[in-house]
């Protein structure tokens, strides 16, 4: 293999993904860490990398403790009642605590946070969101994380973490390769901190051809949080709840601003509003404690994201699609309508080229929305990703292991997707779980829980052979066929993902099926996949850059395997409007009032599932 | 929506390249120049449109649903600390001008140095605080929100 090998060693914080948990990290690792070694190694360019590479117009989790607006036990309860109950609440308490403070740095570094006139508070979108001029949040959180960072190694794809040859269980760095250079990059490390990204693209897309990229979470959001992670063996939970978004039709534009602070609504094609008409139903499946529409409408408490998605899909169903927006109303105030155009330029582009290619103006017409594919993430309204410890001073005994955000393995630390039953954490909270692993992993290491880590030489060039055999595999077969992409002895990229994405929509509930799945149709769509990991043995890679698609496709793969797990394992419909259960179609809070948890053995592959309990924030009286 | 570059303002400089997230901007090697090798992994993002010093990257909406006929331009500058975007709609009738901040001071120079800045002692590391804290989360001489300070407690089961 002509590919150099090179060595990065003695580090002590690597982080692996540099989105906005990873930047979090890296910057505050130097005020805990000052002689440590803090090297990040990021698949793309910090500067725009992770779900912020494009921009955002507001930072969704913010208290506004100073201000006296809100407790982070207020965000606890909005996040455990948007979630249907299924919050690791002492996680959610810990983010919502700091995540003020990670705010207003932003604000200090550059960040154009907008000022309400009268008040002198920031802007408030809705009770949770203030809004921002966020073009350049990435570039400037990217700034801060390379000012703390010894090391930036940018376009390292890392394909999996290194395991301690001493000690079981404990985690001795990372491998990637370059994917200009092709090099094959270890680093050695103390800790990990994971900081990569959640899953977009392993459901089905709604956008076919060209506009496969058009999808609502990054496209290059591969699942590496999960893949890295569950591979290494560590614990994860909640993987069943994938979120399902109500967006603007093919450009997937946000439509946060839209509803909070441009007071559009939607309706109907008739112009009906429809969302109240389906709660009675509602409320037989899930139960009057998660949607009390009586109690709602005097308390103002939001209906949960998964059940307005319930609404708005037997609505189609029923025959009165599309859904609009209605924009018309606000848009004539030309101050609303350039806010409305901003919050697209500013997150969202392509939702105004959309607009402007099929001339939709919503002054004069109301857009269609849709319900997307869906999607595996840990940080909007939704809450996958590894099983971590919390903080010592909020956790009880079965959610803390000694170190804030580590993960079942040793020294392995998640932010952002990452973290597991931590919803509703965005930009600034997964920022801010970054900050809480990078001072717990500095104190790991002081704590001397690092000492006497020894990667074999065995284990870096198994990794190595691993890594680049679908280049091989490619080397070898290609030629046995005269031209083009068919070929009986491995399959693509592409056409893996393309397979992919058909079995988790047909069995795992995606939009093809509306969302509906069952048991019998998960242990099918289970076997499928195991005979598609066989094959994924046998993945080619033309070059360098197919191979970078060739591993995120297996990240992919591995959180595609866990949502399936995970699925299965949950016999209730707690999330409708996210997915149902078929033969299990109401709420089960007797049975499945719990958090669950699953670990895939790093040998066998063997999945093993388990029940953690629920703990919630009450009154201390 | 899917990136494409003209043929005559591109110099193959490179800079989309070194910045797309979705590692699809490549120079062809016959002509020395950048171009979209993977449309279908393009997310629109525009960082490379951004990027390009000469406005050589322009976007074309999806072919699957997006007709021809539309623009949406933009121009950054760090310096101003500005984003100027231009919407033009197929028909026309639309011909929008839009202007935003994309930083209120001059770029990268408020970001402090933490190594430089004075080390946390033992007790801040033994307690829950972060960097700055609690000062930057409050304004009072109030301390971070434990569950003791906000008489709460953790609970197993259903909280209702």
């Amino acid at each position: 293999m002509a590919y150099k090998t090179i060595i990065e060693d003695d580090i002590d914080i690597l982080v692996a993904g540099a989105g906005l948990g990873g930047t979090g990290a890296a910057f505050e690792a130097r005020y805990w860490g000052k002689d440590k070694k803090i090297v990040i190694a990021e698949k793309a360019n910090i500067d725009r990398s992770g779900a912020v590479a494009q921009g955002l117009y507001a930072i969704n989790c913010y208290m506004g403790t100073r201000f006296g607006e809100n407790n982070p036990e207020d965000h606890v309860r909005y996040a455990r009642m948007d979630l249907m109950g299924m919050v690791r609440e002492d996680l959610a308490f810990d983010m919502a605590r700091h995540v003020d403070s990670a705010v207003h740095q932003f604000e200090e570094w550059g960040l154009p946070l907008m000022r309400n006139p009268k008040t002198g508070t920031y802007m408030r979108e809705g009770r949770w969101q203030i809004m921002i001029h966020g073009e350049s949040y990435k570039p400037i959180v990217a700034e801060a994380a390379k000012k703390s960072a010894d090391k930036v190694f940018n376009r390292i794809c890392v394909t999996h973490l290194l395991m301690d040859d001493a000690k079981a269980n404990r985690v001795a760095g990372a491998v990637g390769f370059n994917v200009r250079t092709g090099n094959y990059h270890v680093f050695k490390s103390k800790t990990v901190i994971c900081g990569a990204g959640g899953a977009s693209n392993i459901f089905k897309p709604r956008s076919v051809g060209e506009g496969a990229g058009r999808v609502w979470y990054a496209p290059w959001s591969s699942g590496s949080a999960y893949g890295l992670m569950i591979e290494a063996g560590a614990k994860m939970t909640q993987m069943e709840n994938r979120i399902v978004l109500a967006r603007f039709k093919d450009g997937y534009g946000p439509v946060g601003a839209y509803f909070l602070h441009l007071k559009t609504y939607t309706q109907n094609c008739l112009g009906e509003e429809y969302e109240s008409k389906w709660f009675p139903a509602l409320t037989e499946m899930v139960g009057k404690e998660y949607l009390d529409t009586e109690g709602q409408h005097l308390s103002h408490k939001p209906i949960p994201t998964c059940l307005r998605n319930h609404a708005f899909i037997s609505e189609v169903n029923a025959g009165r699609g599309p859904i609009h927006m209605v924009t018309m109303e606000a848009f004539q105030d030309p101050h609303l309508e350039e806010i409305g155009w901003h919050n697209f330029l500013g997150m969202t582009v392509g939702q105004a080229v959309l607009w402007a290619a099929t001339d939709v103006d919503p002054k004069y017409e109301n857009p269609e929305l849709t319900t997307s594919e869906p999607y595996v993430m840990g940080s909007h309204a939704t809450g996958c990703g590894a099983w971590c410890s919390g903080p010592e001073d909020v956790s009880p005994e079965e959610y803390f292991w000694g170190y804030n955000r580590m993960t079942t393995v040793e020294g392995l630390f998640g932010a952002g997707d990452a973290v597991g039953g931590t919803p509703h954490a965005f930009s600034s909270g997964s920022f801010t779980e970054g900050r809480l692993a990078a001072k717990a992993a500095c104190k790991y290491i002081d704590d001397g829980k690092a000492e006497g880590i020894r990667v074999s030489e065995e284990q870096i060039s198994n990794l190595k052979d691993k890594i680049y055999k679908p280049l091989e595999t490619y080397k070898v077969y290609s030629n046995e066929v005269v031209a083009g992409t068919v070929n009986p002895n491995f399959i693509n990229p592409r056409q893996g993902l393309d397979r992919l994405q058909k079995m988790m929509d047909e069995y795992c509930g995606g939009f093809g099926v509306n969302y509906m799945t069952n048991e019998k149709l998960l242990q099918i769509g289970l076997k499928k996949m195991k005979t598609f990991g066989e094959d994924l043995e046998m993945i080619a890679a033309s070059d360098i850059h197919e191979l970078l698609r060739a591993w995120e496709l297996k990240h992919r793969y591995l959180t595609s395997e866990s949502v399936f797990q995970h699925t299965l394992f949950r016999k209730e419909t707690r999330w409708p409007g996210y997915y149902y259960r078929g033969d299990a179609m109401k709420l089960d809070d007797e049975n499945w009032h719990v958090l669950t948890v699953s670990h895939r053995d790093r040998n066998t592959g063997e999945y093993t599932m388990e029940k953690a309990p629920l703990y919630h924030l009450v009154g201390d009286e | 929506m899917p990136t494409f570059v003209y043929m005559t303002r591109c110099d193959g400089c490179g800079q989309c390249v070194d910045i797309c997230p979705s590692d699809i901007m490549h120079i062809d090697k016959t002509l020395r120049r950048a171009y979209n090798i993977e449309p279908n992994m393009c997310w629109e993002c525009y960082s490379c449109v951004k990027a390009c010093p000469h406005h050589a990257i322009d976007v074309r909406g999806y072919a699957d649903f997006a007709p021809l006929g539309h623009s949406v331009r933009v121009h950054r500058d760090e310096e101003k600390g500005t984003i100027a975007w231009r919407i033009k709609f197929r028909n026309g009738k639309k011909d929008m001008d839009l202007l935003a901040p994309i930083t209120t001071k001059p770029w990268g120079t408020c970001i402090p140095q933490l190594s430089e800045v004075a080390a946390p002692s033992n007790e801040m590391r033994d307690s829950e605080l972060l960097y700055n804290e609690p000062k930057y989360v409050r304004m009072d001489e109030g301390g971070l929100h434990t569950l003791k300070s906000n008489g709460l407690k953790l609970k197993a089961g259903v909280y209702y």
